[in-house]
């Protein structure tokens, strides 16, 4: 017996070698190496050379990181905040027992099935100000019609906001509008019975209810935020000028355009603690309910 | 719960119509566009129906619109993304199922220590791997090669995979295992003649989530394709920003839909399961 277990215990290690390879190599492997290249003055090829926090210091006076950085935080908490606000009225809406719900949970789920380039280009498209609604709206007689934030400098970015909302909100839909079916009936008549108007029984009983859907939305959505590069480079490539610069795209270009990896490995890092200083307490958070959970 | 018409159920009714609404202008604004003539175009109202209908922007973005310094429209990134897509999901959904079946029933020790790190995998910035991936396939000659991106695609979708095999293993009952062990079956009989042929909705799922995120891949297929693997995303975004002389929008939207057809369809034609693969996507702890 002792033999049998030692033995399949060793066709599962061999089952579990391409996971055990990802994790050192492909995950902590390149952590490390680029933790090291952001120590060097490494530029087109990284080098052995040790400069310290150098790269770091650059990076902070670099003007283009720290807008990216700004643009980054205002885009993730408008983009998180519209998503859970418009996913959450439309699953309440749709949860009105309407009719055609197939239907209305079809059309908003739909963008989310498309690429972000493909979102952002057709977005590009309808805010182009000479072709797009701004013309429209002249044609339509509103001659001082003005809506060219594409192209403009202070609001390039909101339209980043626009697109990629329209593409996500349906995900939050889909997700809380599944919390909301399991919530229990007897619930509902309980608070009839009370005299409890229906929108405060949303706010202050279901809402809170709906915490684990939520929770599961706002990961998802907090990783869209991080990872944000390919609508971008399909909207405005970063412009007006650096206007809606993000820091994927910053490290993307400093690799592959201006040669300086030991500048875009610290940008890296830099990234990584921070999506690490959100994630990890989020995650232990939800570990301990999980526990909790099961252990009543 | 009546459905009487009151104000309330008007009011209902007009913000889903007008959400709706909202959802939809950009798949219209496409196809209309797409089906316009230049000269229509240059009218300036994108809302209108097409007077003239033609399908030569169609066409033309399938076999002729330039790509860079090629025209041969986007047919070509069409079929990179089939050679990269196939092969990408197949492997991926195949190592999370050997992933979650192991760490679901045989619990080696210290594989619940990898598996967190995989999970945390999941939340690591792309670019935070991308250079070092870069050098360490170019050092076993896989840069720039369909193998070496889908090598990539598997790697980047490990962790939702073997979440979502070892989540849906674990719901099984552990008599079921236990009885195969007694009858004497070994790790891999028993996956593939028990485990296996009951995987049949999880692998589903894992087929529509795979497909999708790798079909709309931009950033892994830009760096790791290499030029000749260009997928369609990425050949897409090409035509759009890299024209010279006169933008021709109708062809380029026809472009943006053919990208976007085999998810869309995908979608259309899965529905109910597509929702549940992104409600069991999200890390459940």
């Amino acid at each position: 017996m002792v033999k049998q277990r030692s033995r399949t215990s060793i066709a599962a290690w061999i089952a579990l070698l391409p996971m055990i390879l990802t994790v050192v190599f492909a995950y902590i492997g390149t952590m490390l190496f680029t933790a090291r290249v952001s120590l060097s003055s490494s530029r087109i090829f990284p080098t052995s050379d040790f400069v310290g926090l150098g790269q770091y210091a650059r990076l902070f006076r670099n003007e283009r990181w720290l807008l990216s950085l700004e643009n980054l935080a205002i885009y993730g908490v408008l983009f998180v905040l519209a998503c859970l606000v418009i996913g959450f009225l439309l699953a309440v809406f749709i949860d009105q027992k309407v009719s055609g719900e197939g239907v209305l949970r079809t059309v908003f789920l739909y963008p989310y099935a498309m690429s972000f380039v493909a979102t952002g280009l057709v977005w590009q498209w309808i805010l182009n100000p000479s072709l797009g609604i701004q013309q429209v709206l002249r044609h339509m007689g509103f001659e001082d019609a003005q809506f060219d934030w594409i192209v403009d400098q202070d609001k390039a970015l909101y339209t980043i906001v626009i697109a990629t909302v329209w593409q996500a909100s349906g995900l939050v839909m889909a997700l809380l509008l599944s919390g909301l079916r399991g919530i229990d009936e007897e619930m509902w008549k309980a608070a009839r019975i009370d005299g409890i108007p229906r929108w405060r029984v949303y706010i202050s009983i279901v809402l809170p209810m709906l915490w684990p859907s939520l929770s599961t939305a706002f990961v998802l959505l907090f990783a869209m935020v991080i990872k944000l590069f390919d609508p971008v480079v399909a909207m405005t490539q970063g412009g007006p000028g650096t206007a809606s610069e993000v820091p994927a795209k910053f490290i993307m270009d400093y690799l592959f355009g201006r040669a300086n990896i030991g500048l875009a490995s610290a940008a890296s890092i830099v990234l990584l603690t921070t999506v690490m200083a959100i994630v990890a307490p989020l995650y232990f958070a939800r570990s301990k309910v999980v526990q909790k959970r099961s252990k009543a | 719960m009546k459905t009487r018409i009151t104000p309330g159920r008007i009011g209902l009714y007009v913000f889903l119509f007008t959400a709706a609404l909202f959802f939809l202008v950009p798949l219209y604004v496409m196809l209309v566009t797409s089906v316009k003539p230049m000269s229509e175009i240059r009218l300036g109202n994108i809302f209108a129906l097409p007077l003239a209908p033609t399908v030569e922007p169609w066409r033309l973005a399938w076999q002729a619109a330039c790509t860079g310094l090629e025209c041969e429209g986007i047919r070509g990134g069409f079929w990179n993304s089939v050679k990269i897509t196939v092969p990408s999901t197949v492997f991926s959904i195949v190592v999370g199922a050997v992933n979650g079946y192991a760490l679901s029933f045989w619990r080696p020790r210290g594989a619940g220590v990898m598996f967190s790190v995989l999970m945390m995998g999941a939340f690591i910035p792309g670019q935070v791997v991308l250079y070092p991936l870069v050098r360490a396939l170019a050092a076993v000659d896989l840069y720039s090669s369909i193998p070496g991106i889908v090598l990539v695609h598997v790697i980047f979708g490990m962790p939702m995979m073997t979440l979502l095999f070892r989540n849906y293993y674990a719901s099984l009952p552990d008599e079921l295992f236990k009885a195969a062990r007694i009858d004497g079956g070994g790790f891999w009989r028993i996956f593939f003649e028990l485990m296996l042929p009951m995987s049949t909705p999880v692998i589903v799922v894992a087929m529509i989530m795979q497909v999708t995120n790798i079909w709309n891949d931009f950033l892994l297929g830009l760096v790791f394709a290499g030029s000749d693997n260009l997928p369609m995303t990425v050949q897409l975004n090409n035509i759009i920003n890299t024209t010279t002389g006169e933008r021709l929008y109708n062809v380029n939207m026809a472009a943006t839909i053919l990208t976007s057809l085999v998810p869309l369809a995908l979608y259309f034609i899965s529905g109910r399961w597509f929702v549940r693969g992104i409600a069991s996507g999200a890390v459940k702890g």
